[in-house]
């Protein structure tokens, strides 16, 4: 894991105790680290202090909530204005009135062109098209049969010649209107922006045919000089959207925001995988996250929303409240917590935790053994745990693989737990102070903590548990 | 000028960053900032370029250098310094030699084998070519048509087949014709994934069984590469035995400062260097060379 903005700017905010708005000073401070890391994402350089700039106001106008630390409100903003760089105005493809739509794809060798296109024309043919795929990368080895092998998987013809790559192109498009194909995608060959030969051949193609939608495609691993593709690349045609390839990988993808920036055009779809179903629409919050280096923040949040039913959580927290709490919720909210992963990995994914407090530490057999003991309850013992004499808890220490002392152990734990959260929501306020009860919907960054927080409809955060408040199992 | 700098320079014609500082008789505080910044823009990473020019300026303190260009010239020893290695040649022992190619996906793996299998041809050498790449749609067919340019022997198996075992039948084969070496190919992987990774350290151990010698792994790492870059260094080193690294893509106008960190933080040396897409664009790799073209690239106005 590697070492996280969060961390770092977690180590300024350690040394600053801010009171209400940060000084100019202190946020350029933090933004000094944020540039850092966009740098390390491969952000261009340029880009990056460009970015830094249009933050810091946005930062300086910001006051410091007091729900957030410093570190957090800073990200926030930062998250946010990357956001909002990344995203805007999303491609919408409008189809030609005269069929078929010409897409061209064009950028550097090996950056996954020809995979792209058949990943296109897949796309469109779950929009209910019926594209064409036109093989004019006539340079590399292969090229075309590679496009072939392909597209027939997908069931997408293949349109190619032995000549001239302008020639197919113009064909190609022929081709497509004499057999009622309503789109027709263009592989080009890789090429590079300083082969003025290349790019020349490029102009020429996308001239011949006028394409509607011209499509660069970007690694995400690409480094400081993506910017100067990029440019290039428009600069001879006229980009309409940008595709993203190789995001299944860990390149922390600055590359995408140095393109946008420069091209000012969407990123239109995410390549994420080898396979032609791994293609999906951009999304600019998800790459947010992943530049800043907080990718594994944004997982974590989407596995927590896809294992934890929101209304099975807000009847276990009234369950606590009112004391009904059994052995079987209990057990219930454990598995749940076991659908996210293991909890080293979920541990090693949050940004925020307390000094010293090290994933590693994690001891998850002791929670298996807890979810093994009171699995080997009956449900009536899971309800009423007074019930549970010596015998019955000789038999669930066998049963578990546990011992009667464990179990003891638990059942003490629980109930003290219980004792604990009964009644402790606080109490409702009298007063209608306008926005009193209103949550204001959490951005992702904000929502994860390390303890688990519960909430109820009505009264807001009961207060937090988490896990270790359950002890040890010592002997 | 030699070949590298010739073909690297040949579309410029722009100033270069450190030819605008050297015209700087004065030493000035932004000499620093924008040593460091062309650094970071070569892709040599924060980290660093922040400590090579630390460096620099200690060195400045301790040798008093006060001049642009004596400081060009230290800054230049100390990359040529981190790239001096021994272990340039490619290594030739075993019957066959093995050289196996890893990376990921797009590097320029296949064309980097056809580059090599020609440069032996043209010494009168005819290699055995393993089709190792099983995955990608028509990658044996991409290297069936560099074999056929250098009259090598093309090993394949069929869609889908296990390339240890196709990798192992190639070796098989040239050991019983007595050809001197086996280039085997392999599907680009990324390195985030687990199952493929071990799937070539499967291919490494299986390889080694055969009648030659492993004599290379070499990761073949394309110049556009950012930071991630040492990410894939590291990983695949941590899978295979890499020995050497094929940077590719060199004719572009990316620079491939990666390799510095990789150098230094794992101690594979670039071996060879590609600077276009045909048979005799791949050159064996001169850090002297390469650290001057870094100076010469030049400054988008």
């Amino acid at each position: 894991m590697f070492d996280t903005l969060t961390d770092r700017l977690g180590d300024i905010f350690g040394r600053l105790r801010s009171k209400g708005r940060l000084s100019e000073s202190q946020i350029d401070e933090v933004l000094d680290e944020v540039r850092m890391a966009l740098l390390e994402a491969d952000v261009n350089l340029q880009v990056a202090k460009d970015f830094q700039e249009s933050v810091f106001s946005r930062c300086v106008e910001t006051e410091i909530h007091k729900a957030l630390n410093p570190a957090q409100q800073v990200i926030k903003s930062v998250n946010e204005e990357l956001v909002s760089i990344l995203g805007g105005e999303a491609l919408t493809i409008s189809f030609a009135e005269k069929p078929p739509t010409i897409v061209l794809l064009a950028g550097l060798q090996g950056v996954g062109k020809t995979t792209n296109a058949v990943k296109l024309a897949r796309w469109f043919k779950s929009q209910g098209r019926n594209p064409l795929l036109v093989g004019a990368d006539l340079q590399r080895p292969a090229a075309v049969e590679q496009l072939r092998t392909l597209a027939k998987s997908i069931d997408v013809p293949v349109f190619s010649q032995d000549s001239d790559p302008v020639t197919v192109v113009s064909q190609g498009i022929e081709t497509a209107r004499k057999t009622g194909r309503d789109v027709v995608i263009c592989d080009t060959a890789g090429r590079l922006t300083i082969d003025e030969e290349m790019m020349q051949e490029i102009r020429q193609i996308s001239d011949a045919i006028e394409p509607h939608y011209t499509f660069l495609v970007v690694d995400a691993m690409a480094g400081q000089d993506a910017v100067n593709i990029a440019e290039s690349f428009h600069n001879q045609l006229a980009l309409d959207a940008m595709i993203i390839t190789k995001l299944d990988g860990d390149a922390r993808g600055g590359a995408a925001l140095s393109a946008k920036s420069v091209v000012g055009k969407p990123i239109a779809f995410a390549s994420i995988g080898e396979n032609i179903e791994d293609f999906e629409q951009f999304h600019p919050d998800r790459l947010a996250s992943r530049i800043l280096g907080m990718g594994d923040v944004l997982t974590l949040i989407e596995k927590a929303e896809d294992a934890f039913d929101e209304e099975e959580a807000k009847r276990a927290t009234q369950k606590l409240i009112s004391g009904e709490f059994t052995l079987e919720d209990f057990l219930d909210q454990m598995q749940q917590l076991k659908k996210m992963g293991p909890l080293e990995n979920i541990m090693g994914m949050m940004p925020d935790l307390p000094p010293g407090a090290d994933p590693s530490d994690v001891d998850e057999s002791r929670l298996v053994r807890m979810e093994a003991i009171i699995t080997s309850m009956t449900v009536a013992e899971r309800h009423s745990p007074v019930i549970i004499d010596g015998s019955r808890r000789s038999r669930i220490a066998k049963g578990s693989g546990t011992s009667v002392q464990e179990v003891s152990s638990l059942l003490k734990q629980f109930k003290e737990i219980k004792r604990m959260m009964k009644g402790s929501a606080k109490p409702r306020k009298k007063s209608k102070r306008k926005g009193a009860n209103k949550r204001k919907k959490s951005k992702p960054s904000s929502r994860v903590k390390q303890k688990s927080q519960l909430e109820t409809p009505d009264t807001g955060t009961i207060g937090e548990f988490d896990l270790s408040d359950f002890g040890t199992f010592s002997n | 000028m030699s070949r590298i700098s010739k073909e690297i320079s040949k579309t410029r014609n722009k100033f270069s960053l450190f030819s605008k500082l050297q015209k700087d008789r004065k030493l000035g505080p932004d000499f620093w900032t924008e040593a460091e910044e062309m650094l970071i823009q070569a892709d040599v990473g924060v980290k660093t370029s922040i400590s090579l020019i630390a460096e620099l300026k200690e060195q400045a303190r301790e040798q008093k250098l006060t001049s642009p260009q004596d400081l060009t010239t230290c800054l230049k020893q100390n990359l040529k310094q981190i790239l001096s290695s021994s272990e340039r040649e490619l290594n030739t022992r075993g019957n066959p030699a093995i050289w196996i190619f890893v990376g990921v996906n797009g590097v320029g793996k296949t064309t980097s084998i056809g580059k090599l299998a020609f440069w032996q041809y043209s010494l009168g050498i005819q290699v055995v070519m393993a089709a190792g790449d099983t995955f990608r749609a028509a990658a044996s067919e991409q290297l069936e048509e560099w074999a056929q340019k250098c009259n090598s022997i093309l090993i394949r198996g069929g869609e889908g087949a296990d390339p240890s075992s196709v990798i192992f039948d190639a070796i098989e084969h040239a050991h019983s014709v007595s050809i001197p070496l086996v280039l085997a190919d392999t599907a680009g992987r990324l390195h985030t994934k687990t199952n493929l990774m071990d799937e070539l350290s499967k291919i490494e151990r299986v390889a080694s069984k055969g009648s030659g010698t492993v004599a290379e792994i070499l990761l073949t790492l394309d110049a556009t590469t950012g930071q991630n870059g040492l990410e894939q260094a590291k990983k695949f080193a941590a899978a295979v035995d890499v020995t050497g690294i094929i940077l590719t893509k060199l004719d572009g106008s990316s620079r491939g400062g990666i390799i510095f960190a990789i150098q230094e933080e794992i101690g594979i040396p670039v071996k060879y260097i590609g600077i276009g897409e045909q048979s005799q664009d791949l050159i064996q790799f001169d850090p002297d060379d390469f650290v001057e073209a870094l100076f010469d690239f030049p400054l988008e106005d």
